[in-house]
């Protein structure tokens, strides 16, 4: 995006552009910051785009992480049932 | 596994199973000891991995997490399900584990931040055309590049984006479980968010995976 001025009016820059996307991202940005950021969107492509690649890769992450992780087992390990039961099995001070 | 896990306790059904089996966990029944972790240790094991990136060290969260839960479940009052309570102790369990480590230089996370010159014009260029996620996720190595970007950032960052964004937990309740203020929160997750974007760009411009 050219670079703008901010004194010339309601344009933000890109990088007040990032600055706000958590919020805008969360709903948290008031009526005129959100029309600000839109109105930045609208204007600068690169902003644009960078916007899809960022939500793109947290729904990557989303997805990933949303099933189970393959290196880690489908089932407890059985020494860590057995571990826990002893310790439980065994009462500790603050248990008395 | 995951989605099923997170639904528990929503249906009526469910929750008063769900009560019978509180019920036998604080009468000291060991049959439904055995069952809880049956049925929330792969998932628990799974979101500690995440968070510490080590599997012995998960494994000893795991197991502390559930003699902690079971030693305290005659407190538990059963206004909320099992998995976000035993989620809480486990997580708690990791943290303890994260603060007894020499805290990371977030120095890295620097070089995974956008960049802007003097004017705040954004440097670097964003590929025009963006694969499909169903596209992307089709492929082993951008699944392997996924779960390797998050483990590469630093551990509060990495513990900020997978209790906001994969567990899905308000930024409040995040900022409970960790401590800290919601806004300080925010801007964790919003590097980490960040700095995910940046080391998944070669999956997104076709280069190098």
């Amino acid at each position: 995006m050219a670079s703008a001025d901010r004194s010339l009016g309601p344009m933000i820059t890109c990088r007040e552009f990032e600055d706000f996307l958590g919020d805008y991202l969360e709903g948290r940005l008031a009526w005129g910051a959100r029309w600000r950021f839109r109105l930045h969107m609208w204007m600068c492509p690169e902003c644009r785009r960078y916007l899809r690649s960022f939500r793109r890769s947290l729904e990557l992450g989303r997805r990933v992480f949303a099933e189970p992780d393959e290196s880690v087992p489908s089932e407890v390990p059985p020494e860590l049932l057995r571990a826990v039961l002893a310790a439980v099995r065994t009462p500790d001070d603050g248990d008395t | 596994m995951a989605r099923r896990t997170r639904d528990m306790g929503t249906e009526g059904g469910e929750a008063a199973e769900e009560a019978e089996w509180v019920a036998a966990l604080r009468s000291g029944d060991e049959a439904s000891y055995v069952a809880l972790m049956q049925r929330f240790g792969p998932r628990l094991l799974s979101l500690a991995r995440s968070i510490l990136g080590n599997e012995a060290e998960a494994q000893d969260c795991v197991q502390e997490a559930f003699i902690q839960a079971f030693k305290k479940v005659g407190g538990f009052e059963g206004r909320s399900p099992l998995w976000p309570w035993v989620r809480r102790i486990a997580v708690n369990a990791c943290l303890g584990r994260i603060r007894a480590r020499h805290r990371q230089a977030e120095a890295t996370l620097e070089a995974w931040q956008p960049e802007f010159d003097a004017d705040g014009c954004r440097l670097g260029l964003e590929p025009r055309q963006l694969p499909a996620a169903d596209e992307l996720l089709a492929s082993d190595r951008v699944r392997a590049a996924v779960r390797a970007a998050v483990r590469a950032l630093p551990e509060i960052h990495r513990t900020v984006l997978i209790l906001r964004d994969f567990e899905e937990l308000s930024t409040g309740e995040v900022a409970e479980l960790l401590g800290l203020e919601p806004g300080a929160i925010r801007v964790r997750l919003h590097r980490a968010r960040a700095a995910l974007k940046k080391q998944l760009e070669p999956a997104f411009g076709g280069k190098g995976m």
